[in-house]
């Protein structure tokens, strides 16, 4: 796997909690850390709660939640085991599917639906089944979830 | 409502629906999830909330109460921690099942027995069935042994699932533990490896009254001692009991001389002054602390502090913070290995590393009648290599087991696939002093917040100390756990600094550097330790256990100890002993 130092964007490229070497700094200051900014109210609605997720769509849910696992790219990731991809995924071409294993989990994957209602569980099944290279036609709604649980 | 099964994000020991429980090392952010619900309006579970204390408070705390009334008060305040400790007397309320060292008696008859996973559990296997004279080969896939026995220091790099990697650059001494950070005195067997492999403990502060507890919506966002929490909840419900039995309430419930002692008790245990009252004082200062400490020589007088109000005490929720603490597997004497929990896995490793291959990566779990056969690979060399034994222990974390493929009964596959993994995330902070001794008097012990960290905990280690400071910036779960994970790692070293100044402005002047580790994205268990249910336990919990032809799990996930080391040790010797027994009998 290949190691990638931090970026922390296009213009900011900083490793975390490397020295950075201002001007006049003594050899023996301490090294500070330059982190990104932190928005004073979270643009996707994260951190809304302890047992329930508050993105509000299912872009949302993927990029703030999901990705933590199946990655940003939705490539997954590979160690001892691994997470499977969801790009281009052909697992996803019956929707009740990926919908089950929101709700239910699999495997070592929590049933992390149960921390989503229904349209946020439909929401981001739909987003995943017509992004990353997935281009089902077919949608969830909220009632098909609330008959998964 | 989605929350009832979610069996994550709950109290550990808190009964959801259908009963579900959730299990192991969640103090920390368990605490904060009660408080979040509750001011939520939630049904956490565990009772309806802060709604129904405050009727009965405003309501009936001058008129008679009757006996149920009163009770039910009592049940929902005094009687919290009780609740809680019974509640979770599923998994925790029983002693280790270590009965000291294991002694494998008689022949191995020359077998072998291939381990899989040195981290607690494979390296306990490892240590006595090499003493008992069996053949013995580990293969890890890490380069060291201790597994989530882990400590993150100075100089050391982490790589994450996604290839981020971080340098922690922690002064020398400063460390956190990703994983397990404690023990407490009753994980006999944890402490038996402890003491016989060298690994000095210390005692680690579970408790500090100085500490703080939180609530963002609460006393307009600012910190409240523990200390007053504590000696408030006490006093008051103390007193309200008091004028309950002085009012006859409990004539048809105690003889009239055990409701003097009962007064007695209530006098001792709340800090109620001669009239049974919790009031301002010197009794109730002895507790919560004084305005003016007492001093020496003519500035000596000391000035009481003022309690707060029943009212504000029971609508805070923060007496839930105190049920935590009661708590068996937190209380005291509770220890931290010296120099991090990787001492843990030094210690083993001095014992039975030659035994151990590591960077080895298990890809396929073959048994026949004649023995077990594992296909691994080499993660430097790309090597593809195979080794072989008579028996398999497989501490493999469960979620990565269930892709390896492996030929077991229909009813190990399942168990194994039958566990889903908790989140956890903990972030460390190096800080230019230790501000929280220095400014705030708080030496070791646990914040407890409603903020996403869940919890600030301090070093429990070198007081005093003049240098930089690492104190666990973030010990969180449940939605914010996964949406942590979510982030890049010097995202959630920013949020953790940020959300964490809320209730120490020092942060931001004195922050030098940070590590975040989201156990979802740790490449060797992907995710944090085993979650059963008790559904799951009846459905799939002896069939986890139960030897599959040659091959035999453990580790904590094969225990009732989720999340905790102990598990790992206990599961260990109960595998191996029947392993021992079966090539008795063969």
């Amino acid at each position: 796997m290949k190691n990638h130092i931090f970026s922390f964007g296009a213009t900011v490229a900083v490793v975390l909690g490397a020295v950075t070497a201002a001007v006049g700094q003594t050899p023996a200051a301490p090294a500070v850390a330059q982190l990104p900014p932190v928005p004073a109210v979270d643009p996707d609605g994260a951190f809304a709660g302890r047992s329930q997720f508050g993105e509000p769509t299912g872009e949302k849910i993927y990029r703030r939640v999901c990705a933590g696992c199946h990655m940003p790219d939705a490539k997954g990731a590979v160690g001892a085991g691994a997470y499977p991809a969801l790009a281009g995924n052909k697992k996803l071409a019956v929707s009740g599917y990926p919908a089950y294993v929101v709700v239910h989990g699999l495997n070592g994957m929590p049933p992390i639906g149960g921390m989503m209602n229904d349209q946020q569980v439909a929401d981001v099944v739909n987003y995943v089944r017509t992004h990353f290279g997935n281009k089902y036609k077919d949608s969830l709604s909220a009632t098909d979830i609330k008959a998964l649980r | 409502m989605g929350y009832a099964k979610w069996r994550i994000d709950a109290p550990p020991g808190s009964t959801t629906n259908g009963g579900a429980k959730i299990e192991g090392d969640f103090l920390a952010w368990a605490r904060s999830i009660a408080m979040w619900e509750a001011h939520a309006g939630r049904e956490s579970g565990r009772d309806g909330g802060i709604a129904h204390e405050k009727r009965v408070m405003t309501d009936n705390i001058v008129p008679p109460m009757n006996k149920r009334e009163l009770l039910a008060l009592i049940g929902k305040t005094a009687g919290a921690s009780a609740m809680y400790m019974a509640m979770n007397s599923f998994n925790q309320a029983q002693a280790s099942t270590f009965k000291g060292p294991i002694k494998l008696d008689g022949d191995p008859k020359g077998k072998s027995v291939l381990i899989l996973g040195a981290g607690v559990a494979g390296a306990t296997a490892a240590l006595e069935l090499s003493r008992a004279g069996y053949k013995v080969q580990v293969l890890e896939y890490n380069d060291h042994v201790g597994g989530r026995s882990w400590t993150l220091q100075g100089g050391d790099t982490f790589t994450e699932l996604g290839g981020a990697t971080q340098h922690c650059q922690f002064a020398p001494g400063n460390y956190i533990n990703p994983g397990p950070w404690r023990i407490p005195w009753h994980h006999h067997g944890l402490i038996h490896y402890c003491h016989e492999l060298g690994v000095g403990l210390e005692p680690f502060m579970q408790v500090n009254y100085n500490a703080y507890v939180h609530d963002t919506k609460k006393f307009g966002g600012k910190p409240q001692r523990y200390r007053h929490i504590q000696a408030d909840y006490y006093g008051h419900v103390s007193e309200l009991l008091a004028k309950a039995v002085n009012k006859g309430a409990l004539t048809d419930t105690l003889a009239k001389e055990d409701g003097e002692i009962l007064l007695e008790s209530l006098r001792s245990w709340g800090a109620l002054d001669k009239n049974f009252r919790y009031v301002k004082g010197r009794d109730s200062s002895n507790r919560r602390g004084w305005d003016k400490e007492p001093g020496g020589g003519l500035s000596a007088v000391p000035i009481p502090s003022e309690p707060m109000s029943v009212e504000t005490v029971l609508q805070s929720g923060m007496w839930r913070t105190i049920g935590g603490n009661l708590q068996w597997d937190h209380e005291f004497t509770i220890f931290q290995p010296v120099g991090g929990m990787i001492q843990v896995g030094r210690g083993f490793e001095r014992a039975i590393g030659h035994l151990v291959r590591f960077n080895s990566k298990v890809t396929a779990i073959k048994q026949s009648e004649k023995g077990v056969t594992v296909d691994y690979l080499d993660t430097r060399t790309g090597a593809k290599l195979t080794a072989g034994a008579d028996y398999c222990i497989c501490t493999i974390p469960l979620p990565v087991l269930a892709q390896i493929d492996m030929n077991v009964g229909p009813e190990l596959a399942a168990a194994i696939r039958a566990v889903p993994y908790s989140t956890s995330v903990k972030v460390g902070l190096e800080f230019k002093r230790r501000f929280w001794e220095q400014d705030e008097q708080i030496y070791g012990g646990i914040t407890a917040t409603d903020l996403p960290i869940g919890s600030i905990s301090y070093p429990s280690s070198r007081y005093g100390d003049k240098g930089p400071g690492v104190l666990l910036g973030a010990y969180t779960g449940g939605a914010a756990g996964f949406e942590l994970t979510a982030l890049r790692p010097e995202e959630r070293v920013a949020r953790a600094l940020e959300w964490g100044s809320q209730i120490h402005p020092q942060y931001k002047e004195e922050f030098m550097n940070g590590v975040a580790v989201g156990w979802h994205r740790v490449p060797w268990v992907l995710g944090c330790f085993g979650t059963w249910t008790e559904e799951s336990r009846a459905k799939h919990y002896t069939n986890l256990c139960t030897m599959d032809g040659r091959i035999m799990l453990a580790g904590e996930h094969a225990s009732y100890y989720g999340g905790w080391q102990e598990g790992g040790i206990t599961s260990a010797i109960d595998a191996i002993t029947r392993l021992h027994q079966r090539v008795q009998a063969s």
